[in-house]
């Protein structure tokens, strides 16, 4: 029997939904003052008139809502999940108000494709956006890198033990600190160190590139936020190949790769424990899965000779791939020249690339390192079951941190997981079909939106139809939160219509 | 009415007793000579329109194997920042569709004062140059090599007002706003 959800859960959720609508509201003091700071009135009364709205909603539901009780799991999930499309619907509203969306869907697309660090675009004549809106638009990246919630949990949120569903809920199920609120803060100090370094780098390639200093810091720092996590947004409508430059390409993919990395690992590794970046089943599983795809990207555009200088091949063939596989979604190519000028086999490969994403609790979306090295290692031991005798006990570790027996349970869940985004690339490929796209073209935009990546074949752009563009939000939705949240809330509204 | 009577068909294949007529002959040659002129016009016209018509960013994204170490000619908004390299500069120049990268001698850009951002419109430039859709002496880049920049028309800072009516709109949801805070203090009291 469903059981339908009672009152007392409503004003959880709405409660807890009131208190991250203030925290996402008072994020966009940044853009307001930054937006003063260089006289950007206008761009900055849009961030004004966001944070209102914000506030007005985050003090009405925490009020109506006013609850001391703590979240049950049920209760985080929604919370999480319902949080996500809040932050769409607020963040879309400057975007909105600036005329460089042309309708709220579109602006609800962007804002989205930037919390989910996804990357797809439906701007407009993004080259006369403004720095303040620009600057949302890399910092929605940054917050929703971090996790939305996280971002709550760490400065308005304080000592509720159900910060840990949450925290769950929002696809980190890692503690690197004994407290979820000390990891949380712990991944905030880690983003804001590299954030620090990486804006330098970048910047200090810029300024030698040609680029004044402001520019180059702001570029630098936009660039950073959007590599960082793996999101892929850009100041200039042609994306990275706007900087013309090998140094700038070389800095980003450093950062796109340590954004990839697990933050446990990051916590490891600044600890002085070096070593387990060679041993973690997740660093090792991400250069084999590089290896791999690259052999199958590399070959096909090596066979169309397309790109025959060993350096082009790298900034053309190579950074698209390492790009599609941390998720970030960086390009240094036009979105039609994937279809025009790249062979089936290449768009194969970057496909899977894109499918197969970066570290578990990291910024990355898609199936994740961890599930595909857990799920190499259970075939292992399943291969070894039948090769050995009967009564033999295989016994199959993974090297995490620390070195953990292969239970089935696990190996189970990273099964389900990888089965349902498979599903979610699946699903959205049959709809880019449904819209007459071939079915590479649809698999490979599918797979973008929901292992939130963001290269473009050039479906994606402001005349798709609004049920594709509602489709990619799904997906960028239910990727980011890796589903658990998401089947929670569906779980919640067909109990609240046929629970008793 | 008048220009009708003033035109007649003539065939151009004549008919048997035209041709016989000397002076009808004469008249055929001169048309047929005409025409004939006037397709060669048309036809050269023609190439020489396509090469002097400016191609799009789509139109070369697409057909980019087309137009690979071709000369062509580009028009569009110079944007973003321009970017020295030694004696030469990047330009990224914007024609509503996509933006393209020119490379460019650095002599070639003095004429270039705005370019297009928030706060400006940028100067609108024709280069005629060299495409290529993946540039071997700049990483694959797709781009054109510029040989000739010709500005077409000139850029300019956009001054900023305030909007007024969002002004508004701001001020009344400010009024919400406030009236939520005391009536939630008032509760709390």
């Amino acid at each position: 029997m469903i059981l339908k959800p009672q009152t007392e859960d409503i004003k959880n959720i709405g409660y807890y939904l009131g208190k991250i609508m203030l925290g996402l509201g008072l994020t966009m003091l940044v853009p307001i003052i930054f937006g003063l700071s260089i006289s950007e009135k206008n761009a900055a009364l849009d961030f004004f008139i966001g944070i209102e709205i914000a506030l007005i909603f985050g003090l009405i539901l925490t009020k109506l809502c006013y609850t001391e009780k703590d979240l049950n799991w049920m209760q985080g999930m929604i919370v999480v999940s319902l949080s996500w499309l809040v932050a769409m619907i607020l963040g879309a509203i400057p975007l909105y108000l600036s005329g460089h969306w042309k309708s709220y869907l579109d602006a609800c697309f962007d804002a989205m494709s930037g919390f989910a660090t996804t990357g797809l675009v439906l701007v407009q004549d993004l080259d006369h956006l403004s720095f303040t809106h620009n600057l949302w638009r890399h910092l929605i990246m940054f917050l929703g890198g971090q996790g939305i919630v996280i971002v709550a949990l760490s400065f308005f949120v304080r000592g509720i033990s159900g910060a840990f569903k949450m925290y769950v809920g929002e696809a980190r199920d890692e503690r690197i600190l004994p407290n979820v609120i000390n990891t949380a803060r712990f991944i905030w100090l880690i983003s804001i160190v590299y954030l620090i370094l990486g804006t330098a780098a970048l910047a200090i390639v810029g300024m030698l590139n040609g680029m004044k200093p402001f520019s180059a810091f702001f570029h630098g720092a936009c660039v950073f936020m959007a590599a960082f996590d793996t999101g892929g947004f850009a100041p200039q409508s042609q994306n990275i190949l706007y900087y013309h430059s090998f140094p700038f390409e070389l800095v980003t993919i450093v950062i796109m790769i340590l954004g990839a990395l697990n933050f446990k690992l990051h916590y490891h590794l600044w600890m002085g424990n070096r070593r387990e970046i060679w041993k973690n089943i997740e660093t090792v599983t991400l250069f084999i899965t590089i290896i791999i795809t690259w052999v199958i990207t590399g070959f096909g555009l090596s066979q169309l000779g397309i790109y025959p200088k060993a350096m082009v091949l790298f900034r053309k063939g190579f950074y698209q791939l390492i790009s599609g596989h941390t998720g970030t979604g960086y390009m240094t190519i036009y979105a039609r020249q994937f279809i025009n000028e790249w062979p089936n086999l290449s768009l194969v490969g970057l496909t899977i690339a894109m499918g197969l994403g970066g570290a578990v609790c990291s910024t990355t979306g898609a199936i994740k390192m961890l599930r595909i090295g857990i799920i190499f290692k259970a075939l292992l031991q399943d291969i070894k079951r039948i090769i050995l005798p009967e009564k033999a006990i295989v016994i199959q570790k993974f090297h995490h941190i620390r070195e953990i027996f292969l239970e089935d349970k696990v190996a189970r869940a990273a099964f389900i997981i990888t089965l349902a985004y498979l599903l979610l690339y699946g699903m959205g490929a049959i709809v880019g079909m449904l819209f007459g796209h071939p079915f590479l073209d649809a698999l490979f935009e599918s797979t973008s939106a929901a292992a939130n990546v963001g290269l473009s074949c050039g479906i994606t752009d402001v005349g798709m139809p609004a049920a594709l563009k509602l489709t990619y939000i799904f997906q960028m939705w239910a990727g980011r939160l890796e589903f658990m949240s998401v089947f929670t809330l569906i779980g919640f509204f067909v109990a609240a219509i046929k629970g008793k | 009415m008048k220009l009708k009577s003033q035109y007649q068909i003539i065939p151009i294949i004549p008919n048997k007793s035209q041709s016989q007529n000397p002076k009808t002959k004469k008249i055929w040659i001169w048309d047929f000579g005409f025409i004939l002129d006037l397709v060669v016009f048309v036809i050269l016209g023609f190439a020489l329109n396509a090469h002097a018509q400016s191609l799009s960013s789509t139109e070369l994204i697409n057909n980019a194997k087309q137009y690979d170490g071709k000369t062509i000619t580009y028009t569009g908004e110079v944007i973003g920042e321009i970017m020295l390299r030694q004696d030469f500069a990047w330009v990224n120049v914007n024609d509503g569709q996509n933006a393209i990268g020119i490379w460019t001698p650095k002599d070639l850009i003095r004429e270039i004062r705005y370019s297009g951002t928030y706060t400006s419109k940028g100067d609108w430039v024709e280069i005629s140059g060299v495409f290529s859709r993946a540039c071997l002496e700049h990483g694959g880049d797709l781009d054109i090599h510029a040989q000739e920049l010709r500005k077409i028309s000139s850029g300019r800072k956009i001054s900023e007002r305030l909007n007024s009516g969002k002004k508004n709109f701001a001020l009344v949801l400010l009024g919400i706003l406030c009236l939520i805070w005391i009536l939630r203090q008032l509760k709390a009291k």
